[in-house]
C-alpha cells in the first residue's frame, strides 16, 4: 500500500500528521509536505488527523489525483525530513475554510 | 549542589514498559542533554504490542521497530528487561531511585461482556488468541479447539478484524510470516469454515478502518458476506454517514455492499466471513464447552453519533464451537498507583499522574494507560511528546539531588536472582530468533518462553 499527501495540504501546514508519524517519513518545503513511502509503514495514523483531509491511501485516489504518487516519491527524495510539528502557515485557516472543513 | 540535568547530576528517568509510547517518551527525553533513561519491561523482549499484538501478516507495520532500535542505541538509554514493577522492584523503590518515573505499561486487561457462559472452555478473549499466535509468553499454554466448523468473533474493530483474518486465512499464506510455530500447527488442523463477526450496532458504526475491512474481502479461498437487509440504515445512521468527517464509515459501507454482492459468487470449498449487525450476545450456551451463542436483535436509539444499541424481544441462537470476545482492552495499572477502574486509565493532566486531584510529584503516564486503548501506533508519539513536555516543564520543581538510577535496583534484583536482560541480550535473542526462522523462510521464529530466551543467552559463544 502507498499513502500520499495531496493538493489540500498546500497553504496549510497544520502538520498534525508529523506529530503522529511513528517513523518520521514526512519531508517538506514551504508549501507542503510529502510522504516517503520507502519509510512509511502504512500505519495510517496521519490520515484521520489531517484537518483538511490531504492524506489519502493510494487505493482511494481519484483518477486526477493519481499523479500524487509519483510526486510524493520524487519530492520526498529531494526535500529534508520534517519530524517536529510546524506552525501553520498564515493562510491555513482561510484555506481550511475554502476547502469546506 | 549541582543543578539537575548536568554532567555530574544527570536527570534520571525510569520508563515502565517498552512499547511504542515508552519508546516515544524515551526519544523525546533523550533529545535533551544529560538525561538518562532506563526502560523497564516485565518481558525480556522489547516493543510491546508491536511484537505481541500486530498481526504476523502485517510485517510492514513492524518495521517501526527500526525506529525503536535507533532510540535504544542513543547514548543515555538502558534497557532492563525481565523486570516486573511490583514484583522484582516496588514502585516506591523506583521513585526513590529516579527523578521521574513514566508509566507506559499499556492496557493488558480485557473488558468483559458480563454474560453467562463467558468463562466456558471455547470462549476466549481476542487478547489471548492474538498473544498466543504472536508468541507472547503469557499465552502459550492456551488451547484453542478448531475442530468445530463455526467460530464467532464478538466486536467490529481492528482487533476483531485481525482475529477473523487469522482464522480465515489459508495457513499456507501464514507460514512465511513470524507467526509462532505452535499456532501454525494448530491452525493447519483447523476445520473452521464459517466465521461470524458480530456488531452490537449497525454497519455505519463498525469501527474497522476501511483498509482492514477491505482486506477481509481479498483473502485467498475465502468469501466475505453481508446480508442486504442489514445495510438498510435508519435515518439517524444515514445522517451520520452524510457527515463530512464520516469518510471511513462511507468507505466501509461501500465495502459491505460489495460483500452483499459476493453472495452471488460460486461458493468455493473455502471459508466464509459473515458480517452481522445489530446483535448483542446475551448468553454463551454449553455444559462443558461452548455450543452456541444467544444473540438479541437490537435497535439503534439516540442522537446522531450517540446511538446506542437497545436489545429487543427477538433473539437467535448461533451454534458455534469457538467464541472470541474482542470488545476492547482495559488498563490494569500498577501497584501503589491510583487507577480509574471504569476507564482503566491512570488519572492525569497532560501526563502528570493525579491522586485526589493533586499531581503526584515525579510520576507521569503515557500511551494506552494514559488515554485508553485508542489510536494507532503513531498516536502514541504525539501522546508521549505531550507527557515529556510536562516533565520538562516540571523539572525545576522536582527533587534536584542526584538520584542513583538502576544501580540502586540492581542489588535488589541480584538478591532474588532475577536475570536482568540488557539491550545487548535482546539483540542476542533477536538474532537467535532470526536464525531459527531462516530454514522455514520466516523472518523469525520467536522464542515463546522466558526460560528459552534466557537459555539462548547461556549458549556458548555469547558472553
Amino acid at each position: 500500500m502507498t499513502i500520499v499527501v495531496t493538493d489540500n495540504c498546500r497553504l496549510c501546514r497544520f502538520t498534525e500528521c508529523i506529530s503522529v508519524c511513528p517513523v518520521a517519513c514526512f519531508h517538506g518545503d514551504d508549501s507542503m509536505v510529502y510522504i516517503d513511502n520507502d519509510v512509511c509503514i502504512d500505519c495510517m495514523a496521519c490520515i484521520p488527523v489531517c484537518p483538511v483531509k490531504a492524506i489519502v491511501a493510494a487505493e482511494d485516489l481519484t483518477e486526477e489525483q493519481q499523479h500524487w504518487v509519483a510526486e510524493n516519491a520524487e519530492k520526498s527524495r529531494q526535500l529534508p525530513v520534517i519530524s517536529e510539528k510546524q506552525t501553520p502557515l498564515p493562510t491555513a485557516e482561510a484555506r481550511r475554510a475554502e476547502l469546506g472543513y | 549542589m549541582t543543578a539537575l540535568a548536568t554532567e555530574s547530576n544527570p536527570f534520571r528517568v525510569a520508563i515502565i514498559g517498552s512499547g511504542p509510547s515508552g519508546f516515544y517518551a524515551a526519544e523525546a527525553l533523550l533529545r535533551r542533554p544529560h538525561v538518562h533513561v532506563d526502560m523497564l519491561d516485565r518481558l525480556p523482549t522489547p516493543f510491546g504490542l508491536v511484537r505481541g499484538g500486530v498481526a504476523p501478516d502485517h510485517p510492514k507495520i513492524k518495521q517501526v521497530c527500526l525506529v525503536y532500535d535507533r532510540i535504544a542505541r542513543t547514548s543515555g538509554f538502558t534497557f532492563l528487561g525481565n523486570v516486573t514493577v511490583g514484583k522484582h522492584v516496588s514502585m516506591a523503590q523506583l521513585r526513590a531511585a529516579y527523578h521521574a518515573v513514566v508509566i507506559a505499561c499499556g492496557a493488558s486487561g480485557d473488558r468483559q461482556l458480563g454474560i453467562a457462559g463467558e468463562e466456558l472452555p471455547g470462549s476466549h478473549t481476542a487478547t489471548e488468541f492474538v498473544g498466543w499466535y504472536n508468541g507472547h509468553p503469557d499465552y502459550q499454554d492456551r488451547l484453542f479447539d478448531f475442530s468445530h466448523d463455526t467460530a464467532v468473533v464478538i466486536g467490529q474493530g481492528n482487533v476483531a478484524a485481525d482475529v477473523a483474518r487469522i482464522l480465515a486465512t489459508p495457513v499456507d499464506c501464514l507460514r512465511t510470516t513470524d507467526i509462532c510455530e505452535a499456532a501454525i500447527e494448530a491452525l493447519a488442523r483447523s476445520r473452521i469454515r464459517d466465521i461470524h463477526i458480530i456488531g452490537r450496532r449497525g454497519p455505519a458504526q463498525a469501527k474497522f478502518t476501511s483498509v482492514e475491512l477491505r482486506e477481509l474481502g481479498k483473502l485467498r479461498d475465502c468469501v466475505a458476506l453481508c446480508d442486504a437487509t442489514d445495510l438498510h440504515l435508519n435515518p439517524t445512521s444515514a445522517e451520520e454517514l452524510a457527515d463530512i468527517h464520516a469518510d471511513e464509515s462511507r468507505k466501509n459501507l461501500e465495502t459491505f455492499r460489495a460483500f452483499v454482492a459476493s453472495a452471488n459468487l460460486p461458493m468455493s470449498a473455502g471459508r466464509r466471513l459473515h458480517f452481522r449487525f445489530l446483535e448483542t450476545p446475551t448468553r454463551i450456551n454449553g455444559l462443558s464447552r461452548v455450543v452456541s451463542v444467544m444473540l438479541a436483535k437490537n435497535a439503534l436509539v439516540g442522537d446522531k453519533f450517540k446511538q446506542a444499541a437497545v436489545p429487543g424481544p427477538l433473539s437467535v441462537e448461533l451454534p458455534c464451537g469457538l467464541v472470541f470476545r474482542s470488545v476492547g482492552s482495559k488498563g490494569v495499572g500498577l501497584p501503589e498507583v491510583a487507577l480509574d477502574e471504569k476507564s482503566g486509565t491512570i488519572p492525569n493532566i497532560k501526563g502528570r499522574c493525579m491522586e485526589r486531584d493533586t499531581p503526584v510529584r515525579g510520576l507521569y503516564v503515557t500511551g494506552w494507560i494514559k488515554r485508553g486503548p485508542t489510536g494507532l501506533i503513531g498516536t502514541n508519539r504525539a501522546d508521549s511528546v505531550e507527557t515529556v513536555a510536562s516533565i520538562i516543564e516540571d523539572m525545576a520543581r522536582l527533587d534536584q539531588e542526584p538520584r542513583p538510577g538502576a544501580s540502586a535496583l540492581r542489588a535488589t534484583l541480584a538478591a532474588d536472582g532475577t536475570r536482568v536482560i540488557s539491550y545487548k541480550d535482546w539483540e542476542a535473542i533477536d538474532s537467535c530468533e532470526r536464525r531459527r526462522g531462516e530454514p522455514r523462510g520466516k523472518p523469525r521464529e520467536k522464542l515463546t518462553r522466558v526460560t528459552d530466551m534466557i537459555a539462548a543467552l547461556d549458549q556458548p559463544g555469547y558472553e
